[in-house]
């Protein structure tokens, strides 16, 4: 360290102290960084309108939909029928979707099953298509007079017409790539479901 | 100073006053009357100048524009129609800006284009050439952030499908997505940030890079058409034989540019702002619609070419890769080419074929992007895609191999 030169200059020592200051002026050019970058992130108004949103389904009438809206976002809660869930088990159905397991497709991990619920009457989807983001419409009624004799019942999106089933798996020769994105939900009673948040799951 | 010239006028012991504590003449002298540029550019060479038009075109109008326009989801839309119809010539204003944004990367596509034909990247212009790659990023990302601001509902789709390309990427993309729109959706939020990027950060980013590009361009001497290097040829006076003063010639030549330029961009501003939705798109007459989709999405026509890569890839992070890489490669462009020849006058048909491949495709994705991806032009996107990236990835092979012709020690000029 210390080899001290014919001037009376430490070299050594010189050289400690400047790395010793660069390194400390970049420790603390990082750390002032820090609240400039955090302030970017959801603001705490943000987050509050961001909330998790809980919705009364208890009065939900079988075979009928409420669409909350959360982050900006329509979330459709249907509460299926039993012929609704009939129709789903349908052998021939899963040959005319595209992705019937939900593989390719976003939802939590407790909804990548057949019907794509945590309970399987009660459906949440995203109410948002794939393909561009339009709002997808329910068509319930299945042998509907415009989408044919064969149609099970389901979502319709009436911009480039996209179609969905009644657990919001898209069919085939459809412009939509993958089934309706799936929320984070969770049931707070049997009657209360709460978007936003994650169910516990083992 | 003064003792050997004694009849010295008030203006001109105003300048030495100056000089003593400023160095105005030097710069002058440096930059515009004693910069040497080659005495043969041609056409192409309208065009950095005239970057430099619009830049000062957008800043002053941009500048403008803030005096009325409103940065908030409430406002933003009612305020920009406010301008176009209540506010004393409030309409021309907006119309050059919009005009001079489509302007400025006709301009900017040219000026680059001219580069790769004289081989304007190559040694000893690599950092010019880096300065310029960057002015160009700055200028896409200027021109996305001011997209979003009249907050059409093509704005916000548009925001919106580009800014979810981030969350393309593994494992911090959706994360980082939030962070950009600091919402959980393009909102109030992030229009406010956009609008705080568009006015004041990268404006004054742009401003720096374009000195830093001139300031490297006039410490290496500018190319030209031939390729040759001027300055290995001096006279007497120590100023390339080849070379005239930027000032008078070039500022003269540059002047004439610009009077035919400001022609078609009068002409485009009062007959076609909207350039039939091509500079102005028509979805964009509606307010943002978060929960209503344009019929179809495209971005505007000077994104378009990157925009097809990005639609041809099936995969999504792989689509936003290539998307990257298509951007980024121009910037390895002075060591990928091995050619000991810059301008394309002395190279050989490779060259020349790669080159001409390299524009139609970029020109013919450009078109790609804005149509719909059916099967025909997805097929047909993948297949220009593929022209564009060989254009890069097989330069340094066919540089190395083409045929060039000699260089001839100076360069070649005409007199009228």
């Amino acid at each position: 360290m210390s080899e001290v030169d014919k001037d009376g200059v430490d070299g050594g020592r010189r050289h400690f102290l400047l790395v010793a200051t660069t390194v400390t002026g970049i420790a603390g050019a990082a750390m002032t960084a820090v609240p400039f970058l955090a302030s970017w992130k959801p603001s705490a108004r943000a987050q509050a309108l961001g909330a998790p949103v809980e919705q009364d389904i208890s009065k939900l009438e079988s075979g009928s939909m409420v669409k909350v809206n959360w982050r900006g976002q329509a979330i459709f809660i249907v509460r299926r029928s039993p012929e609704m869930m009939k129709q789903l088990e349908d052998p021939t159905l899963a040959e005319r979707l595209r992705d019937p397991k939900s593989e390719q497709s976003d939802q939590p991990k407790y909804a990548q099953n057949e019907v794509r619920s945590l309970k399987p009457e009660y459906l949440v989807l995203v109410g948002v298509c794939t393909h561009l983001g339009c709002a997808p419409m329910s068509r319930f009624q299945p042998a509907d007079a415009e989408l044919g004799a064969d149609w099970p019942g389901g979502f319709y999106c009436p911009c480039h017409g996209s179609k969905f089933d009644l657990a919001g798996r898209v069919f085939k020769d459809v412009p939509a790539p993958l089934n309706l994105k799936v929320p984070p939900y969770r049931f707070i009673t049997d009657g209360v479901v709460q978007i936003g948040v994650d169910a516990e799951v083992a | 100073m003064s003792a050997t010239m004694p009849e010295k006028g008030k203006m001109g012991q105003l300048v030495d006053w100056i000089d003593a504590r400023f160095p105005l003449t030097r710069t002058w002298k440096e930059h515009v009357s004693e910069y040497y540029a080659p005495k043969n550019f041609n056409f192409w060479y309208y065009f950095g100048s005239l970057a430099l038009v619009v830049l000062v075109l957008q800043i002053v109008t941009g500048i403008f524009l803030t005096m009325n326009y409103k940065p908030s989801a409430a406002d933003a839309f009612a305020s920009v129609e406010y301008i176009m119809r209540d506010v004393e010539w409030g309409w021309l204003i907006r119309y050059m800006h919009s005009t001079g944004a489509s302007a400025f990367f006709i301009v900017v596509y040219l000026h680059m284009f001219r580069g790769l034909m004289y081989g304007s990247y190559k040694n000893p212009r690599e950092l010019v050439w880096i300065f310029g790659m960057l002015i160009y990023l700055c200028l896409m990302a200027e021109a996305f952030f001011g997209y979003l601001l009249p907050w059409g509902n093509m704005s916000y789709w548009g925001a919106q499908v580009i800014v979810s390309l981030f969350g393309a990427i593994p494992g911090i993309g959706e994360s980082l997505v939030e962070w950009i729109r600091g919402d959980y959706y393009i909102s109030d939020i992030t229009l406010n940030r956009f609008f705080a990027l568009h006015v004041i950060a990268l404006p004054l980013a742009l401003v720096f890079l374009v000195i830093a590009h001139i300031l490297a361009l006039h410490e290496v001497g500018s190319n030209n058409p031939d390729g040759v290097e001027i300055k290995k040829l001096k006279g007497p006076d120590g100023h390339p034989v080849d070379g005239i003063p930027f000032h008078p010639y070039y500022t003269v030549k540059d002047l004439v540019g610009f009077v035919v330029f400001a022609m078609v961009f009068a002409l485009v501003l009062f007959f076609a702002p909207e350039m039939g939705g091509y500079f102005l798109e028509h979805a964009n007459f509606d307010p943002a619609n978060p929960l209503q989709t344009p019929e179809h999405i495209a971005p505007v026509w000077y994104f378009t070419p990157f925009y097809a890569i990005l639609r041809a890839v099936p995969n999504k992070l792989m689509g936003v890769a290539l998307m990257g890489a298509a951007v980024v490669l121009f910037v390895f462009l002075p060591w990928l080419d091995r050619s000991k020849v810059k301008s394309v006058r002395y190279r050989g048909w490779l060259w020349r074929g790669f080159l001409g491949a390299f524009a139609v495709s970029f020109i013919a994705l450009g078109y790609l992007g804005l149509k719909p991806a059916t099967p025909e032009y997805t097929l047909a996107a993948r297949f220009f895609a593929v022209v564009y990236f060989a254009f890069f990835l097989l330069m340094p092979w066919y540089t190395r191999i083409d045929q060039t012709k000699p260089v001839p020690e100076r360069v070649t000029y005409h007199a009228h």
